[in-house]
């Protein structure tokens, strides 16, 4: 059963978009099945993952080709747990999406698109060969390129513009990349390029293309001094789409970045994780600069983003097996935090009338439990105990210390003080002070009114979930760190794993 | 759009026919030669595209019957099937499974052909939206 279930996040976001562009119409079946799809998704994603604790990695390959020949798909914890993250991630969109989505957008495509998204994401974790991820990556920006831009409104082509150009960019350095990889190597199966890459000629040209790498993908993740596009683009779609952009799309360029950095570039560790190390501090402080002079909850939020990614880069810097242990919880914690701070954003527009801070108020008073859902991922964020974020950065200034890197732990603490101010900010100005003008309630029918607060109130448990029940996933994490650390036993499992 | 051409008319008339065979020739010997359903879905939609230039739009939509996004999905379907038909043997996902008689002229069929079919369709589908789609505007 393991080997179906490793193709199951690919073929079941493929099934569902075909099934939707047979519902073109039938907007109401296209709701049921994006429900139903990411259902299934999340619920093979948790298979997948019970599989990968009790058996290890699995492996299929592609057409029966023997590797490093075919196309391998790999699934080890780290992966297992990404696809279970947007898997639920997905399913909670997917809900929200029935309140939000108007239905011009839906007429055009978008439950197609969204799924199309969610494969070439799955895609990303899951495949064992690096071409292959490149091409996972460009059906993921093929169906986001559409989705930005959905809708046609000025500011969102503009900002679709944007994304577009840095993205094509970036793929093109991940090609290059990829070509002076192959001449270098003559293979394009990771688990392979793990191997040769130990015993190379060239070390400095390999150290070359690591950098190449962690610029592509650096573009992908918006990291410092690369994510220019992200504030200029994210906010411009509506809010449904950017959640999902923002719980998913940058997630797979750090996820790229741990993959490659843990299994393949591992020549000169000094020079490339100490790079990435300092990338991640700037980062973080950036983002969170960025953050302060903003007024628009969604660009606020975009910054945000920026600013998390610094702590996840820290883990793949400090590169010990608590740190990367440390991003991977801290991975689950982000995606989940980050996607409902934009979905109450949308919530707040549509009570208050707008995104901006200054002509929103009173939320506290009229309506305290969008307060207390907004406050739990916010604090969260912030890292305060005993929410996800606070364990999160817990284990990954602990991972510093225990490696004297004091530079990037203070670093740390004072953006997650700077993060707790921002938070504090728009608790303030959009809760706290009162309403400029008269709060609508949410409008439309019961059912719509459900799928808003719905998600927001699953993510605010989980969020909660996580933080108390840290342990056990904490103590998963460490396992897929310390598979992560160790390149053996994939290559094993993928080269040694013939029939 | 400008004024019907008989020559264009005539000449599409005469010309579709042939392309379509075309297509369907270079979508069977695809795959071990020159040729497969992307090419051959791309004249495939140039048969009905010259259709349209001829009688316009409406005209080519009439004889395509189907809708192109219908085709698309259509196709990713067959495709989708045909990867995973190795499931049924106990094969890994996409393996090429040959039934052993060759027929004549077809010459040896297998689930690759089946995904050619699906790749055909899926690029005609998405060619003949995407110029539908401009020549309506």
């Amino acid at each position: 059963m393991g080997d179906y279930l490793v193709l199951f996040p690919l073929i079941v976001p493929l099934f569902f978009a075909i099934l939707s562009l047979f519902a073109w119409r039938a907007i109401t079946w296209q709701r049921v099945l994006a429900v139903a799809g990411t259902l299934i998704l999340f619920s093979s994603g948790l298979a997948l993952l019970d599989v990968v604790t009790r058996e290890g990695i699995r492996t299929v390959q592609i057409g029966n080709w023997p590797p490093p020949y075919g196309i391998s798909l790999v699934v080890d914890a780290f992966s297992a747990l990404m696809v279970v993250i947007a898997g639920g991630l997905a399913v909670l969109i997917a809900i929200f999406s029935l309140g939000s989505m108007d239905e011009a957008r839906l007429r055009y495509g978008f439950y197609p698109l969204f799924f199309v998204l969610l494969m070439g994401v799955c895609g990303a974790f899951i495949t064992g060969d690096i071409f292959n991820l490149y091409v996972w990556f460009e059906v993921m920006l093929m169906a986001s390129f559409v989705l930005i831009a959905l809708g046609g409104e000025r500011a969102q082509l503009e900002g679709a513009l944007k994304y577009v150009i840095l993205n094509l960019l970036s793929s093109a350095l991940f090609l290059s990349a990829t070509a002076v990889l192959y001449s270098l190597t003559g293979t394009l199966n990771m688990a392979d390029l793990s191997i040769r890459l130990r015993t190379t000629i060239a070390p400095d040209l390999v150290t070359t293309v690591a950098v190449m790498y962690l610029i592509a993908f650096s573009i992908k993740a918006a990291v410092f001094p690369l994510f220019f596009w992200l504030p200029a683009s994210y906010h411009t779609p509506p809010v449904t789409v950017t959640a999902l952009f923002s719980g998913l799309l940058t997630k797979v360029g750090v996820y790229a970045l741990i993959r490659v950095f843990t299994l393949l570039f591992l020549a000169d560790v000094a020079f490339t994780h100490t790079l990435i190390l300092v990338l991640g501090g700037f980062t973080m402080v950036t983002g969170v600069l960025g953050a302060a002079a903003q007024y628009d909850i969604r660009r606020l939020l975009s910054f945000h983003i920026i600013s998390q990614i610094g702590y996840l880069l820290m883990g793949l810097g400090l590169f010990s097996q608590p740190a990367l242990a440390a991003t991977l919880y801290f991975m689950a914690h982000v995606i989940i935090a980050k996607a409902v701070l934009f979905l109450i954003a949308e919530v707040m527009y549509r009570m208050g009338g707008s995104f901006d801070l200054r002509h929103l108020g009173g939320f506290y008073q009229a309506y305290p439990w969008l307060a207390l859902g907004f406050l739990l991922p916010a604090l969260s964020l912030a890292g305060i105990p005993p929410l996800s974020g606070f364990f999160g950065k817990l284990a990954l200034v602990q991972a510093g210390l225990a490696q004297g890197q004091f530079g990037i732990v203070s670093v740390s603490l004072a953006v997650s003080l700077l993060t707790l101010f921002s938070m504090t900010k728009i608790w303030n100005e959009g809760f706290w002070k009162p309403a400029p003008k008269e709060l609508r309630p949410l409008s439309g029918s019961m059912g719509q009114r459900v799928a808003l607060i719905l998600p927001i109130a699953l993510m605010g448990l989980i969020t909660l979930g996580l933080g108390l029940g840290a342990e056990p996933v904490y103590a998963f994490a460490e396992q897929a760190a310390a598979q992560l650390l160790d390149p053996g036993a994939y290559v094993a499992a993928v080269i040694g794993g013939l029939p | 759009m400008r004024g019907r051409s008989e020559i264009l008319a005539t000449a599409a008339r005469y010309l579709m026919p042939l392309l379509i065979v075309f297509s369907i020739f270079l979508l069977l010997r695809g795959h071990n030669e020159i040729g497969g359903g992307f090419v051959g879905g791309l004249v495939a939609s140039v048969a009905i595209v010259l259709y349209m230039l001829a009688e316009g739009v409406q005209a080519a939509r009439d004889l395509l019957k189907i809708e192109p996004r219908l085709l698309i999905a259509i196709g990713l379907l067959v495709a989708l099937s045909s990867a995973m038909l190795a499931w049924m043997v106990n094969q890994p996902f996409m393996t090429g499974l040959w039934w052993k008689h060759p027929l004549p002229v077809v010459g040896k069929v297998g689930t690759p052909l089946v995904f050619d079919l699906g790749v055909y369709l899926t690029v005609m589908g998405t060619t003949l939206m995407i110029l539908f789609t401009l020549a309506e505007d």
